[in-house]
């Protein structure tokens, strides 16, 4: 008998069930085992970095801002950190403090928007349900002190463009109380559920070393026991405030979604250190029209990891050149180790372990 | 009810839904997933969330065209059966919104498939999503039932 070859390809997206965001993958199969993967970019990409030309660094913000709905409030706040740098101006502490309470927001709504859509990769619909419905608060309370929901475009070179009053602080800090009880109803859910575990422990393990090797950032860095977070290098109000990287060492999906779970407690904790330390005082200072030349480097902790902000400029209005890396960018590889020796069931996990923001990585 | 009656109901009480991300920033996504969840809970117009854009009837839409997905999109579009509605989410699907100017955006989706509906926002409000899908239903009836003139005429 004459056999085809048993390798078969695959297409994965760029229209996919599990994925809200258009990725492209080959899939190269042995009849259930991936063998290789082979990316493919560009559905996404807008050109956003060159827009550095037409629009004047104040704008820039709200471009920037649009880079990821996901966790644009610390896109907004990596660019304002770079240009706040270059200018040389230093913005008053109670914006610094601002920062962190937005930044951290995003955070839990990012993970429990990454947790849910885990859910719904593996099948496990309810789950996605519950931890939305947990989000939708953090949703009401960036509403609330923003006056959106997704994109609350914050930040402004030189602080922020809101201030939370101490009545709403109140209100905030009784908000993420229930939050909180969501959370640990959730926690308790990954703890010991049987689903949960058969399909992330063990699956798409990252050594140590690989990760560092990889490059990978973020949960997916430190779900293989290497402890580095941006935070620590104390940006904004970070320095000032009291907390330690989120650590677990078994490197496989079970330890990355551990990871991200004990970080939304720790955002709460954040925000909380944040709001009663905040000190009065203005939200933002007057900024000149015009840039003085230079570079800068910035790097701030999104969700998903360290992004790192370059931006040039030769004077006047505009940025001569901005380059933005961002976590998914740098988590990619890790991704592609991942895949190969996977079953092709698996293969949605593994996309969301590392929790891919295409948007960013696009631009 | 007959086996008709049955289809033509179950076809306009409850209008399969399509997502597709061109080159949105998700935010707009990230709303029309969270119109699905129990706050917003579009389900109880009978929509549902499907992945196959056979199975789908309406087609909704965030973010710009640009050269590279402008072929999926379209691709997708012809894939899904007449009657069919397609949606466009935020203001970046309807005129490229503030990626206008990028040198990669060709503009909103209507320069590659005919839109019905628009919904602005940046992004858009679940409440003003749901509305849209709402809206999006009822052409689809209208479309259905052109549909079947059609059908009659030709016999
Ligand atoms: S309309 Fe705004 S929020 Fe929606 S995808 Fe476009 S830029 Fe993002």
């Amino acid at each position: 008998m004459i056999r085809m070859s048993d390798k078969s390809t695959i297409p994965f997206g760029p229209q996919h069930p599990v994925l809200p965001e258009p990725i492209h993958l080959k899939l190269v199969v042995e009849d259930e085992k991936v063998v290789e993967a082979y990316p493919s970019f560009g559905f996404v990409h807008r050109g956003l970095e060159m827009l550095v030309q037409k629009k004047d660094f104040n704008q820039m913000v709200y471009v920037v801002d649009h880079i990821c709905g996901i966790c644009s409030a610390m896109h907004g706040q990596a660019y304002c950190q770079a240009v706040e740098e270059l200018i040389g101006i230093d913005v008053p502490e109670r914006a610094k403090y601002l920062r962190v309470v937005w930044a951290e927001l995003h955070r839990i709504h990012s993970h429990l928007l990454w947790f849910g859509l885990l859910a719904d990769a593996f099948g496990f619909e309810n789950l996605f349900m519950l931890s939305w419905r947990i989000r939708e608060k953090i949703m009401d309370i960036l509403e609330a002190t923003a006056g959106n929901r997704v994109i609350i475009s914050v930040n402004i070179v030189g602080g922020v463009r809101r201030d939370i009053d101490t009545e709403q602080a109140k209100w905030l800090l009784d908000e993420l109380k229930e939050v909180e009880e969501g959370l640990k109803e959730l926690e308790k859910i990954v703890k010991n559920n049987y689903t949960i575990k058969q399909r992330t422990v063990g699956i798409g393990v990252l050594s140590k070393d690989d990760a560092y090797m990889f490059g990978a950032v973020g949960p997916t860095l430190r779900g293989s026991g290497v402890p580095i977070d941006m935070r620590t290098t104390g940006y904004a109000a970070y320095g000032n405030l009291d907390f330690e990287p989120v650590v677990e060492t078994d490197g496989d999906t079970y330890a990355r979604t551990i990871v991200r779970v004990r970080e939304m407690f720790q955002s709460i904790d954040l925000v909380k250190q944040a709001i009663n330390k905040m000190p009065e005082g203005e939200i933002n200072v007057k900024v000149k029209p015009n840039l003085p030349a230079g570079e800068v480097i910035t790097r701030v902790e999104q969700p998903r990891g360290e992004v790192f902000y370059y931006i040039k400029s030769s004077g006047g209005k505009n940025l001569d050149r901005l380059r933005i890396r961002t976590p998914t960018f740098a988590n990619l590889a890790s991704l592609l180790h991942m895949l190969p020796g996977s079953t092709l069931a698996d293969v949605p996990v593994l996309v969301l372990t590392i929790d891919p923001c295409i948007s960013c990585t696009e631009r | 009810m007959g086996l008709k009656e049955f289809v033509e109901k179950s076809f306009k009480k409850s209008p399969w839904v399509l997502h597709y991300n061109c080159s949105s920033c998700n935010g707009c996504d990230i709303e029309i997933l969270a119109c699905m969840t129990p706050l917003y809970d579009m389900e109880r117009f009978g929509m549902v969330n499907v992945g196959n854009p056979k199975h789908a009837d309406i087609l909704v839409v965030t973010g710009t065209v640009n050269h590279k997905n402008k072929e999926v999109l379209k691709n997708i579009y012809d894939q899904m059966p007449e009657p069919k509605v397609v949606v466009a989410v935020g203001v970046c699907a309807a005129t490229g919104g503030i990626f206008r100017e990028a040198y990669n955006v060709l503009g909103g989706i209507d320069k590659v498939i005919p839109v019905d509906v628009y919904v602005p926002g940046c992004p858009a409000k679940p409440e003003a999503i749901i509305d849209g899908l709402y809206k999006a239903a009822e052409i689809l009836k209208e479309k259905y039932e052109k549909m079947g003139k059609a059908e009659e005429v030709l016999k």
